[in-house]
């Protein structure tokens, strides 16, 4: 355990119970980038730069951008209803509980832990590079075919819907979207 | 001789390490590295201010700051003495740690990515096998500072500007990022130092072989370039401010020295930037011609880097701005697939080992698409002759 | 204790904090948050399995943690424009404004 450890397993764990209990959903949200930076944080520290970096592009680059820019769109300007689903903290807290005694149980009963056979090497980014296009390019390649589904499928959900007719006309009684 | 004046900075720091005991050694040598980089950084921030005044004065047919010290140079310390002096004024209603939270969020990142750019032969902060995925993470990072500041002051304008600005960044951030990855193509590392290192002339050779002097390389410039404008929110492409209709932008809200910091931020975003694209593209600290290798290689970075510099600024001071229709048009249909060829025509270039046979292939393929896209962006839109008219003139007729 | 302790433990706290918050919370975004938080977890666990794992593997557990990311990164904008789209229909991001799907 290292201080740099401590440090970030601090921010992460501060982060996701400020992400979880924060009132205000953009304060979540902030705070989720809080956790973000504690993993990358301990990915560095774990020795996978790679990772780290990579986790801050795509999740503070990105995700954390995406999220509270939805949050902006969805407000709805009128007083936002309880946060918290009635007897929600209850059920979440019991279901949670549950899962804690069983992963820390089975964590705390680990024994006959096999030191590392031989010292750890550090693969360089080009060894990654080499290992994704080589060992891995099947899961690469379908990586790319779920991202660019993905993607199709998210511009498409999110597109103003079109009821019937032509584009640009609206059934009578209804605002046009948007 | 020649080559201790190059290496000059780095036995200063060799000195100053030695010197101390051994357990702080790494920490003194970081402290000094970034202390160094901070303070001249800081310093091309104040002279960068003044000089765009004075030259952006001049392209306008006006004096510019000229009453402070010789020539109006002192000007950025009286504002920055002026700014700090300044009250703190934070909105009643505003959020009131995220705003003070938001400049220092994106102040960091972006000195963050001072870490990464080779400033001279053995002149790096961080050494690192993941350099530009280093620069482009803190570069990322930034946008969320903008949202923090945009909406923790609870105003419209700043909600506005923060969107405007957030979709600018994203937009423009793809082809910022997708322009370099043919450098990294044929380079073969991610470590700014080894790409550098790949733009050295070989032994034997004249002319160095800068990413610049090919092709795809030249086209990646100016993409990369034309990015680096928008992520620095720069003219032409400085729509998250603007006076007549969101006023400052996403930090209206903010005075006194968290406005000078968000100022800051901005200025040496666009220095990052423009060091990166030296580095990408220009060689980073090689000469371009090996009889000029004996000038120091710190300065042939800073030379770049300047002229760089001074890019930005006659760019903005005789440019018109674009619409954000225009913005958003010219990001994803024309820079995004631009873009994305490239990377093809740099696996063909490299498969052709370079030579006239890549230029052959390459030049018409890029040239094509350029065109193409250039008149389907612009399309059945009839752009006519800008007619000028000056006071005076064209009264009779 | 063996070294990647401390992380399968952190990484499970995070997998109980996203778990009890998605439970829990009213917003469609913020029960997403919860789940970024549990997969977030996983990756952790990965990356602490191939750090301090018994078997010499340089690579996989990088590759799970990176592939696993990029999927990450997909469904994220595919729960949001769903919840864009809850939105349109329902003028609010409240789970319970999509129950009507219950029958």
């Amino acid at each position: 355990m290292t201080p740099w450890f401590l440090l970030f397993g601090g921010l992460v764990v501060v982060g996701a119970l400020g992400a979880m209990a924060l009132r205000n959903p953009v304060h979540c949200g902030l705070s989720l980038v809080v956790t973000f930076v504690g993993l990358a944080g301990t990915y560095l520290d774990l020795g996978a730069d790679f990772l780290g970096l990579a986790q801050i592009l795509v999740y503070v680059g990105a995700v954390a951008i995406l999220l509270v820019f939805v949050m902006l769109l969805t407000r709805t300007g009128r007083g936002e209803s309880p946060e918290v689903r009635p007897g929600g903290w209850w059920w979440g807290g019991l279901v949670a509980a549950l899962v804690a005694v069983g992963l820390v149980g089975a964590l705390a009963s680990v024994s006959g832990w096999k030191p590392r056979s031989e010292p750890m090497t550090f693969p360089t980014v080009r060894d990654l590079g080499v290992a994704l296009m080589t060992d891995f390019v099947l899961p690469l390649q379908l990586v790319g075919v779920v991202l660019t589904a993905a993607m199709i499928g998210a511009a498409i959900l999110a597109l103003p819907e079109r009821r019937g007719g032509r584009v640009g006309r609206t059934p009578k009684g209804e605002e046009p979207e948007q | 001789m020649a080559a201790n004046v190059d290496q000059i900075f780095v036995h200063l720091m060799q000195m100053m390490v030695d010197r101390v005991p051994d357990a702080v050694a790494p920490w003194v040598r970081a402290a000094v590295g970034v202390g160094a980089v901070l303070g001249l950084f800081g310093l091309l921030f104040g002279l960068t201010t003044v000089c765009e005044r004075k030259g952006i004065a001049r392209m306008q047919n006006r004096l510019g700051p000229n009453r402070v010290g010789p020539f109006g140079f002192l000007q950025f310390a009286a504002d920055g003495i002026k700014s700090l002096t300044k009250e703190d004024v934070v909105p009643r209603s505003a959020d009131r740690v995220v705003h003070y939270l938001a400049p220092l969020a994106l102040l960091t990142p972006v000195v963050l990515t001072f870490l990464v750019l080779p400033f001279g032969r053995n002149m790096v902060l961080m050494h690192v096998d993941t350099g530009l995925l280093f620069f482009f993470a803190a570069g990322a990072s930034t946008e969320l500072a903008v949202f923090m500041a945009g909406w923790s002051s609870r105003n419209k304008y700043s909600l506005l500007g923060a969107m405007r600005a957030i979709a600018q960044m994203i937009s423009y951030e793809l082809p910022f990022i997708l322009s370099t990855v043919g450098v990294v193509m044929i380079a073969g590392t991610l470590s700014t130092v080894g790409i550098v290192e790949s733009q050295a002339a070989r032994p034997g050779e004249w002319l160095a072989r800068w990413n610049l002097f090919t092709p795809w390389g030249l086209a990646a410039f100016l993409l990369f370039l034309i990015a680096a404008f928008a992520e620095a929110n720069r003219s032409p492409f400085d729509l998250p401010e603007g006076e007549s209709e969101i006023v400052a932008g996403y930090f209206i809200e903010y005075s006194g020295f968290k406005f000078a910091l968000f100022f800051m931020a901005e200025y040496l975003g666009m220095f990052a930037s423009s060091g990166m694209a030296v580095t990408l593209f220009l060689g980073g600290w090689t000469a371009p011609v090996a009889a000029l290798d004996w000038i120091p290689s710190w300065l042939w970075f800073f030379g770049k880097l300047l002229a760089l510099i001074a890019l930005f600024i006659w760019v903005r001071g005789t440019t018109p701005r674009l619409r954000m229709d225009q913005l958003m048009d010219f990001a994803w249909k024309f820079m995004l697939p631009l873009a994305l060829l490239i990377l093809p025509v740099v696996a063909v270039w490299h498969y052709l080992g370079g030579g006239w046979r890549g230029w052959l292939f390459c030049t018409p393929v890029l040239a094509a698409a350029y065109v193409l896209l250039g008149r389907a962006l612009v399309g059945r839109r009839r752009i006519q002759r800008r007619v000028y008219r000056y006071a005076g003139e064209g009264v009779a007729s | 204790m063996n070294p990647a302790q401390p992380y399968l433990f952190l990484a499970a706290a995070l997998f109980i904090i996203g778990m009890a918050g998605a439970l829990a919370r009213r917003n469609a975004i913020l029960a997403l948050v919860g789940i970024e938080l549990m997969l977030n977890a996983a990756n952790l666990s990965f990356v602490a399995f191939w750090r301090h794992g018994p078997h010499p593997d340089p690579q996989t557990g990088l590759m799970f943690a990176l592939f696993s990311i990029a999927i990450a990164g997909a469904e994220a904008a595919v729960g949001l424009a769903l919840i864009i789209a809850l939105f349109r229909h329902r003028r609010s991001v409240s789970l319970e404004a999509a129950e009507s799907l219950k029958g």
